[in-house]
């Protein structure tokens, strides 16, 4: 019998896909588990993976077609199946029951083609409007015209509760949010530029160039960030970093980032105001300290999370990392990847910066800017030497944190990084 | 105003209303010249003498229909089991017949009598004597099932149960009788059946509860006040007919709700309330209700074993604390 390959979820908060290319053609084979499309979200391109096996019946959406998930994308059947009684429409029946269903394939049996648009919002099949919320919660948010997307739970498993709804009210940035409607996902909230004229090429925003507009507008217009800036003698790192590589085959040389990522993980330990997020009347404090790594990409960039940076040792954070970074640049980034970030460093090393300072990534508070390690005149003992030396800039939360703590934060960082030898325990 | 003991205000109630209604009679086993299991009808054999204060075999099913039909034959009769564990051997008469003869002849004929009944677990008396069947009596539409937790609430309930025109069964839990509270004396002095009652007042959260569940329920709610939390204890008082509009009303004030019974939770008193929550007021729940309840064994005679199956004051504050 005839089934659908619909359009599936993978990432937490993924609503929808775009559909960028289809890699079989009706009439093929395809088994379980088989790649049959490449699907794009707003953080990656992914794999879509046959659910179903048999033979490539009829192709539902077109390359480029935006589907919310769970919606159809092809029939796969036995060759030569009748599917005259199959539409495009809704998802699989029992999992939603849309009434539109039986009547539309009473009044057109015949069309298939005829793809009903999905109706509203798409949602995952797992909580109703994707989000595990308990009635009350749902309720508040529907007075106060809320999205509950954008409410941090803290109940069980995430769960949204009255009191995260209260909070998320009562934080500062809430009200704007609340009387806005939510942008659609993709649209950022500026004027609309004038319509090209002469003398420009426009170029369609992809999903991830959206999502990156959207978040770094929320939070630069949102977060009252600030800056503090230190300046740390990469000398020891750089000549630890060769003693271990020395050591090691090129697959698993150490770089100098890892080293900067394991030594933010050991530093945030004793400073859970900058692993957190501002959650109105609560700061919620994250028990780990996953650090992401961004990572430019084709077309934008994207932030690797290694989990629990702190307790995993140096050969496995340079492993993970070399194996996300590389999963991002060739298009293949698997959700787990991105997700569950605590704390974000941003490295520009490679491209020769002196230093700059960077937006933090929501909902996280803050985010740390490296610059590149250069030779630069320096003043030992009264004399001047030529030292190495590296700028570092964190940018923080002030609803979470203050300059002083992030001094600290610096502070421990740099101590790390001049005395290495701890970032190997 | 005195603090007298649950017995007492059982008793003064009994005697109050004797005197007030001469159709108003005692049976049951060792009622009379012993003066009751319980000692409750101590001296009402002196008082009032063997046609008021009747001792009867040993046979809940002679008892429970002698009682049903003299009742039918406008006597108040206040019908005693010496435990509630033997009214299951009466089951006929109070639901096949106590309970329906009002209904199956068209309101020609009531049937006014008490069953009382003491019951429930805590004091070693073994698996067959230390049921908490509450559930069982309040299943049935046209008997009314009072299950007080106070003095007051036991004094003001039964006399109302003497005066209502429907059979009742009266639950008195054998560990309460020696509870103290005040409880008014006087002939207008009743508490209504049907009228749940908010015990102790709080915002965090509800905990519903009634007869020795009550008072396990209040002291989790005194432990929680240290810690800061304030509960909301309503109580029951009567399972049937069940008033749920304080319990409602408690839980659209704190959004979270844990019941407490001394019986089994399958098919118990919590699955009742939990599920007349969730109809009434599902767009205020705010955490899974809990409910928390005998485990589902025998009861043992082990003091220790018996101590661990049955409800307790830590297992109200973890429940508490889940929902929180």
């Amino acid at each position: 019998m005839a089934d659908y390959i619909v359009m599936p979820k993978l990432g937490f908060d993924m609503r929808e896909g775009v559909l960028n290319t289809w890699l079989k053609t009706v009439g093929d084979r395809v088994k379980r588990g088989e790649v049959v499309a490449e699907i794009e979200s707003d953080k990656a391109t992914l794999e879509l993976e046959s659910q179903v096996e048999g033979v490539l019946l009829k192709i539902l959406q077109e390359p480029g077609a935006v589907v919310p998930i769970g919606a159809n994308v092809a029939i796969v059947g036995a060759e030569g199946e009748e599917i005259a009684g199959m539409n495009g429409g809704a998802a699989d029946e029992s999992k939603a029951p849309a009434e539109p269903a039986a009547e539309q394939k009473e009044k057109q049996p015949a069309a298939p083609e005829a793809v009903a648009a999905p109706s509203g919002e798409a949602v995952s099949d797992e909580f109703p409007a994707g989000v595990r919320a308990t009635p009350v919660a749902r309720r508040m948010a529907e007075e106060h015209g809320i999205d509950l997307r954008e409410v941090n739970g803290s109940g069980p498993d995430g769960r949204i509760r009255k009191a995260d709804v209260e909070a998320y009210l009562a934080s500062p940035p809430a009200p704007a949010l609340a009387v806005a409607p939510a942008p659609a996902p993709g649209v950022v909230a500026f004027e609309p530029t004038p319509p090209p004229t002469e003398g420009v090429e426009t170029i369609a925003t992809s999903k991830l160039r959206q999502a990156i507009a959207r978040r770094m507008t929320e939070s630069k217009t949102t977060v009252p960030h600030f800056y503090v800036t230190t300046e740390v003698d990469m000398a020891p790192a750089l000549a630890l970093r060769k003693q271990i590589n020395a050591a090691l085959p090129d697959e698993q040389k150490v770089t100098v980032n890892d080293l900067i990522v394991k030594a933010t993980a050991l530093a945030l330990r004793d400073f859970p105001n900058l692993n957190a997020a501002f959650a109105g009347e609560q700061i919620v404090r994250h028990k780990q300290i996953n650090v992401g790594t961004a990572v430019a990409v084709e077309g934008g960039l994207l932030t690797v999370v290694q989990k629990n940076t702190d307790t995993s040792t140096l050969s496995k954070v340079a492993a993970d990392n070399k194996a996300m970074i590389g999963r991002a640049r060739d298009g293949r980034i698997k959700p787990d990847d991105v997700e569950g970030g605590s704390f974000t460093v941003s490295n520009l090393g490679a491209f020769d910066v002196d230093h700059f300072i960077a937006i933090i990534n929501p909902p996280e508070a803050a985010i740390l800017a490296v610059g590149s390690a250069r030779q630069v005149p320096v003043v030992v003992d009264g004399e001047l030497a030529v030292g190495t030396r590296m700028k570092t800039t964190i940018s923080a939360d002030h609803r979470v944190s203050d300059g002083a703590e992030a001094a600290q934060f610096l502070q421990a960082f740099k101590a790390l990084l001049e005395n290495p030898l701890r970032l190997l325990l | 105003m005195a603090r007298i003991t649950m017995r007492q205000a059982i008793t003064d109630a009994l005697r109050e209303e004797m005197l007030r209604d001469e159709n108003v009679f005692i049976m049951g086993q060792e009622v009379g010249v012993w003066g009751g299991t319980y000692a409750v009808t101590r001296g009402f054999y002196d008082e009032f003498g063997p046609k008021r204060v009747r001792d009867t075999p040993i046979s809940e099913m002679a008892i429970g229909g002698a009682a049903a039909g003299a009742a039918m034959n406008g006597l108040r009769p206040v019908a005693e089991f010496m435990t509630i564990n033997f009214a299951f051997l009466a089951l006929d008469a109070i639901v096949n017949h106590a309970a329906k003869v009002r209904y199956m002849f068209g309101g020609q004929m009531k049937c006014p009598v008490v069953f009382r009944a003491p019951g429930g677990g805590g004091r070693q008396l073994g698996a067959t004597h230390s049921h908490t069947p509450d559930v069982i009596f309040a299943h049935f539409p046209g008997l009314k099932v009072v299950a007080p937790a106070t003095p007051y609430d036991a004094k003001g309930l039964l006399k109302a149960a003497i005066r209502s025109d429907d059979p009742v069964l009266f639950i008195e839990h054998h560990t309460l009788y020696q509870i103290r509270g005040e409880a008014p004396e006087g002939e207008d002095f009743t508490v209504p059946i049907g009228v749940s009652d908010v015990k102790r007042e709080g915002s965090d959260v509800t905990i519903v509860a009634y007869s020795q569940g009550l008072q396990v329920a209040l002291e989790a709610a005194e432990e929680l006040a240290k810690e800061g939390i304030e509960a909301e204890v309503v109580d029951l008082r009567t399972l049937r007919p069940l008033d749920m509009d304080p319990v409602i009303a408690s839980f659209r004030k704190t959004f979270k709700a844990v019941i407490v019974e001394e019986g089994y939770r399958s098919y118990g008193i919590g699955a009742e309330i939990a599920a007349r929550l969730q109809e009434a007021a599902f767009d205020y729940m705010d955490a899974p209700i809990k409910r928390v309840a005998q485990f589902e064994t025998p009861l043992p005679y082990s003091r220790e074993l018996e101590q661990a199956a049955l409800i307790n004051p830590q297992r109200v504050i973890a429940a508490v604390k889940e929902v929180l």
